[in-house]
């Protein structure tokens, strides 16, 4: 116990601050114990968060911190919203996280389903199967780009194996129609077990006793599935498409090792397109601009979905 | 309903049920075994076709990995003397020499160094403020609490510009101290957020007996709180560590050399004519062992980890 951080800092607090501490009434303890978090986060989000809004404003370029600075009001955000360009972007994202939810949802509660089965053994499994989301996206992305080669690749082999097709007639992260499905299956194969998770921990909380008082009443195996499982579980899931809207909007590393953007822009998601505007182009004014859009963006979804979230738990 | 619950699957259901998810986990499994069996292959191995499974197992990703090697001619390496090591000669087999030790474990350093001081940071700073938000009337403690969670919620490349040229005006730029702070900005949302269910769920009993005892509330929190939330800080603590460990983003931008973490690093071990594919699997390896070890001892708490403690088994 002796060993605890708050203990060697209690020891090296001279006795004069010590017993002042003492005195302290748990207003101020309060105070004392939130602000240096409150702190950081002012300093390290909050304050850039305001100088990126300012910079929205300007045509300033960071590789060039001696240019003259313009104030140009709302220029910026005019050229982002009319720019075809961002909104090819945006279906390329619609796209990525469209597709992600719907596997990951429809493959992560089939398997939370079939491990509620209670076979022996389910803890073991369940935890093999979590292990790819725990991992650095951007090392084991990289890494798919090698099961991804033609010829030599693991998943081109196995495609063949099953499908008879010859494993270097098809280039998963080289081709246009292909690309945008090569960062689908490998975002569903990193994170399928998260949704997984989480339908678990809903079908889980769904008492016996309500099953057995449908049985009662003869209700099928089917009807008892759509009228308990699915609403039960419902809070849950949504929760999980939650968490995994957000993650994959602003969805970056695993992306970037994988395609890159490419080939030409047909997978470049927005982060990644806002990372070529300002650390490519250095368009840092014009890039600042895009993020607080992206931002309220985010914000404004996820907001209107936890409402509708709190809506679904009350039921 | 002769004899069995209703609720218990049948044991046919059972059977069914554990092959799929069975199936499932081996195929989901199958990347990540490719990844350590990769590093143990020659490179003519690593891209065979058809893709081996048994192969002769062969270190050569490793030395590769932790080494820079150079080509010399023939003559030349004919008049080395012999190889003093096991390592140097797998080098020499290959007609080249030992230059010096690669960057690969001073990343690896950073991403430990980086990892353990933003954790240290963030678990300390969090603690105390879950605490405060969980016994005490903070004012606006729910706006305060959504405040930090919603620091979550921007992406990463955009907090990055200002943080960018924040960092180059306070030179911090590519420094560890730099990357610790932020990481630990980052950290403190979730700290906060898993710290409080942990210590709400501790009684305050046991804090109120110890303040009539005399104690006061700082020797409470310390002496009481503490070691009972010990779990609670510990997992909070891995799950710290992994976000840090695994962040690529800021670390791609804001570092280049000194203070670089491995996950931007590995993508760029090329050998011969693009990236040389035992090396770079051999350096994941070693990179994604301990978070493997770290899942498997979190189990139970994984999911809270990963909800923000939202749901709670």
């Amino acid at each position: 116990m002796s060993d605890t951080p708050i203990d060697r800092v209690a020891k090296a607090t001279p006795p004069s601050v010590a017993s002042k501490i003492r005195g302290l009434s748990d207003r101020t303890i309060a105070w004392l114990f939130v602000a240096p978090s409150i702190f950081l986060l002012l300093a390290v989000n909050i304050f850039p968060l305001i100088w990126t809004i300012n910079l929205s404003f300007t045509n300033y370029k960071a590789n060039r911190p001696n240019r003259e600075v313009d104030f140009i009001g709302l220029r910026n955000y005019e050229r982002i919203l009319t720019d075809s360009d961002i909104w090819l972007t945006m279906q390329a994202t619609a796209h990525f996280l469209f597709w992600t939810i719907f596997l990951q949802v429809l493959i992560g509660f089939a398997l939370a389903w079939l491990i509620n089965r209670k076979f022996k053994g389910n803890d073991l499994w369940t935890t093999l199967i979590v292990l790819p989301m725990m991992l650095s996206p951007a090392v084991v992305g990289n890494f798919w780009t090698f099961l991804y080669q033609p010829q030599i690749g693991l998943f081109n082999y196995a495609v063949s194996f099953l499908t008879g097709i010859d494993p270097s007639s098809f280039e998963m992260i080289g081709d246009v129609a292909l690309a945008p499905w090569a960062i689908v299956i490998v975002d569903t194969w990193m994170w399928t077990p998260f949704v997984m998770l989480i339908c678990l921990a809903g079908l889980r909380s769904i008492p016996d006793y309500i099953y057995e008082a449908a049985e009662i009443d003869r209700a099928s195996k089917w009807r008892q599935f759509w009228t308990i499982t699915v609403p039960m579980v419902l809070p849950f899931l949504m929760l999980a498409v939650l968490f995994r809207g957000i993650e994959n909007f602003k969805m970056f590393d695993l992306v970037v090792q994988l395609t890159g953007g490419g080939p030409g822009s047909i997978t470049e998601l927005t982060s990644i397109n806002l990372k070529r505007e300002a650390f490519e182009k250095w368009r840092t004014g014009y890039a600042s601009a895009y993020a607080i859009i992206l931002f309220v963006t985010v914000f404004g979804l996820a907001s209107i979905y936890v409402k509708a979230l709190n809506k679904v738990k009350e039921r | 309903m002769s004899g069995y619950s209703i609720t218990e699957p049948s044991s046919r259901q059972k059977w069914v049920a554990g092959t799929l998810v069975i199936v499932y986990a081996i195929i989901t499994l199958l990347p990540l075994v490719w990844i350590i069996t990769t590093g143990f292959k020659s490179p003519v191995d690593a891209i065979a076709y058809p893709p081996k499974v048994v192969f002769e197992p062969s270190l050569e990703g490793y030395v590769n990995l932790f080494t820079t090697r150079t080509r010399i001619g023939q003559e030349q390496l004919e008049a080395l003397p012999p190889p003093a090591t096991w390592y140097e000669e797998i080098v020499r087999d290959r007609d080249m020499v030992i230059a010096g030790p690669s960057r690969y474990g001073e990343r690896f350093l950073n991403s430990v160094i980086i990892g353990f001081g933003s954790t240290f940071l963030s678990v300390f700073l969090g603690t105390l403020a879950a605490y405060a938000f969980s016994r005490f009337k903070v004012p606006l403690k729910d706006d305060l609490l959504f405040f930090i969670l919603s620091t979550r919620m921007m992406p990463p490349i955009a907090v990055a510009i200002p943080i960018f040229l924040m960092f180059r005006k306070l030179g911090l730029s590519d420094t560890h101290l730099g990357m610790i702070l932020l990481y630990t900005a980052v950290n403190i949302s979730l700290a906060v957020w898993l710290l409080k269910g942990f210590i709400d769920e501790i009684p305050r009993e046991y804090e109120e007996a110890a303040l009539i005892d005399g104690y006061t509330r700082f020797q409470a929190f310390y002496k009481v709180v503490l070691p009972q939330a010990a779990t609670g800080i510990a997992s909070t603590a891995i799950f710290c560590l992994i976000f840090s460990w695994n962040e690529y983003a800021f670390a791609v931008l804001l570092t280049s050399g000194t203070a670089q973490t491995a996950p931007p690093f590995i993508p760029t071990i090329i050998g011969v004519g693009g990236q040389d594919w035992p090396a770079v699997a051999a350096g994941a390896t070693l990179f994604l062992i301990p978070v493997m070890v770290f899942t498997i001892l979190l189990r139970k708490h994984l999911l809270r980890g990963i909800t923000f403690g939202a749901v709670r088994k």
